[in-house]
């Protein structure tokens, strides 16, 4: 009787990590080729092609537009999920239950439908400006992500708790912000890093709704490897890479990662 | 500071369903008060109703001067104990004591003042710095009851706040409540399901069924003299009987049920109507194999042993009766007997229309 895994089990789990890592081991060794071309494995060792980045000023720009429709994005869809998530977990018996589900219809609509719904109806339609229309189409991209995660935190929260703080003299709205939203500070938080990489990383919904002079940086990556075949796209990738890997450390020094797991 | 609580012809539904009909009661400052009745009885609508969190359709709710009924819930100033003790998670216990002096105004020294002698007074001061996780159930529903009291509100509900507890400790918490209630003399509002509960710590309890309050009185009265059938058979009298009387002598009545005679005296019933209804306990009904007693035939069915007692299923010409009978000899299935209602232990009630 020992606590040791078969080792089968250790077989699996080491060639399952293998098929994860080595796409990646290979996106990092081209990044670092100092050849004009992309290859593997790198010939030479350069970072110039991490430079090159930021010489491309499309890269400059749509880096900088990727960061602030991520932010703002996000920002929008917490203001706006957070208090539907309390509503529809609040009076969940009193509500219709297709209530929720339309929350969730943005996630169930095949992305490039939802994309090209949104250019006739905004960019076409509305005459929306092209910033504007981006920064809707995420915010509605990654709502039905804050509501979920949201929505989970507060399934476990007890609203007489709420009723507590209201019976001691605590205005509903004040309670609101005071006893509520610390105890889903967790689901916040979450919520907040899920919006925030899938938007950086859309490439459907961006399709339709980037345009003259305004695109996100996923999008450049594509326009980028249809006309060069150089290692810049794959020193971008790791630049990512690196970002979501900053984020997520941050993460796990503050609040420990097993929250994202709950 | 205390104050009384008047509730005036007041009327509730949940859409189109009413869940109170014409409910009025007054709670007397000081007194404790318990609201008994199984689920859905209209107990915690009523609480709900006190603090708040409902608003009724109709009638209306004055605490001491003050109206009630459209003031927003966090401007009426009640003490509120709920079954899950509602800690806040994110504060620490003296946090959460001092929330309500807080939302007061209070300065932060007073507040840690009052909160701590608070904590005090249950026990839990040198737990004033834990998160309530930390704490047991039993701990949390101190710190719940000190949050509550620490506002010195003029009225105090709790709802039911020792159903998550076990047995034993449910028996002292109610005997700790009930000790700071009077030593505040806070008047108080007690829901709860748990006979033993409401009538060991209550002045009155109101039995309340389907929306409608049955009976409002001292637990000794209700015990005693049950208003009606509902009541009557909540607290005990399994036993109810129709009689009709046939014969008056001087303070002896003879009633008759189902061809069957008992006589009652007066002296131990009170004045006897023409038609009544006889309720007894199990232990109101003696059992007797003296066949010329005077006392309902009755044939035994099955015995069960209740410790202090053995427990008859009887058949008699009147239906179906519970009775107890005494340990030192017990009796067959089959068997003929006498069931003599004994005084102390049986009520008489008026004969309810349909019933």
């Amino acid at each position: 009787m020992t606590d040791r895994p078969h080792p089968i089990l250790i077989i699996v789990a080491a060639l399952v990590y293998v098929f994860l890592m080595v796409p990646l081991v290979i996106v990092v060794g081209a990044a670092l080729s100092d050849t004009t071309y992309l290859t593997f494995p790198p010939q030479g060792l350069s970072l110039r092609w991490f430079t090159n980045i930021f010489e491309i000023s499309a890269f400059r720009r749509t880096i900088v537009t990727s960061l602030q429709i991520a932010f703002l994005g996000t920002f929008l869809a917490l203001v706006i999920g957070i208090p539907a998530a309390y509503a529809l977990n609040r009076y969940r018996v009193e509500l219709p239950r297709w209530l929720g589900t339309l929350f969730v219809l943005p996630i169930l609509v095949p992305e490039i439908v939802f994309g090209f719904a949104l250019l006739k109806s905004l960019t076409v339609g509305a005459g929306v400006p092209i910033f504007v229309a981006l920064l809707i189409g995420h915010t509605l991209l990654v709502l039905p992500y804050v509501v979920r995660v949201i929505s989970a935190s507060l399934a476990s929260f007890d609203f007489s708790i709420e009723e507590a703080a209201i019976s001691l003299g605590s205005a509903p709205l004040k309670t609101f912000f005071t006893i509520v939203l610390p105890n889903v500070r967790a689901g916040m938080i979450a919520a907040f890093i899920l919006a925030f990489i899938t938007s950086l990383n859309d490439v459907s919904v961006s399709l339709f709704l980037t345009g003259p002079g305004i695109s996100t940086l996923p999008i450049q990556i594509l326009a980028h490897v249809e006309q060069f075949f150089d290692p810049t796209v794959a020193s971008v990738s790791v630049l990512l890479m690196f970002l979501t890997v900053a984020v997520m450390a941050v993460v796990e020094r503050t609040l420990g990662l097993t929250f994202l797991a709950k | 500071m205390t104050q009384p609580l008047d509730i005036n012809a007041v009327s509730a539904h949940y859409g189109t369903t009413k869940v109170l009909e014409d409910l009025s009661l007054s709670v007397q400052a000081g007194e404790l008060v318990s609201l008994l009745g199984a689920s859905g009885c209209g107990k915690t609508t009523t609480l709900r109703l006190i603090a708040g969190f409902l608003t009724p359709s109709s009638g209306s709710i004055r605490l001491g001067g003050r109206d009630l009924t459209q003031l927003p819930p966090h401007r009426r100033d009640i003490g509120l104990v709920f079954q899950n003790y509602a800690l806040f998670p994110h504060l620490s216990v003296l946090d959460n004591v001092s929330f309500g002096l807080k939302q007061r105004g209070v300065p932060p020294a007073e507040r840690r003042k009052r909160a701590m002698g608070m904590l005090e007074r249950v026990g839990l001061a040198p737990l004033a710095d834990r998160a309530p996780g930390a704490l047991s159930g039993g701990q949390k529903q101190r710190v719940a009851l000190a949050r509550a009291l620490v506002i010195e509100p003029p009225l105090l509900m709790f709802d039911e706040p020792l159903s998550n507890l076990d047995a034993k400790l449910r028996v002292d918490m109610r005997v700790e409540i009930r000790e700071l209630q009077r030593a505040n003399g806070t008047t108080s509002v007690y829901v709860t399901h748990d006979q033993e509960e409401a009538f060991s710590i209550s002045d009155r309890v109101a039995i309340m069924n389907a929306g409608r309050l049955m009976q409002f009185d001292r637990p000794e009265t209700l015990y005693r003299q049950p208003a009606n059938t509902f009541v009557a058979r909540f607290v005990g009298f399994e036993n109810i009987v129709p009689f009709k009387v046939v014969a008056r002598d001087a303070e002896v009545v003879t009633a008759e049920t189902s061809g069957m005679r008992i006589r009652l005296s007066q002296t131990a019933y009170g004045p006897i109507p023409d038609t009544f209804l006889l309720a007894s306990r199990p232990d109101g009904l003696q059992v007797t194999t003296d066949l010329s007693a005077k006392g309902l035939p009755a044939t035994l069915g099955l015995r069960t042993y209740l410790g202090r007692a053995y427990q008859y299923q009887c058949e008699t010409a009147a239906g179906h009766l519970v009775a107890n009978g005494s340990l030192t000899a017990p009796l067959e299935s089959g068997t003929q007997v006498r069931l003599v209602p004994a005084p102390e232990q049986s009520c008489i009630l008026a004969t309810e229309g349909g019933r």
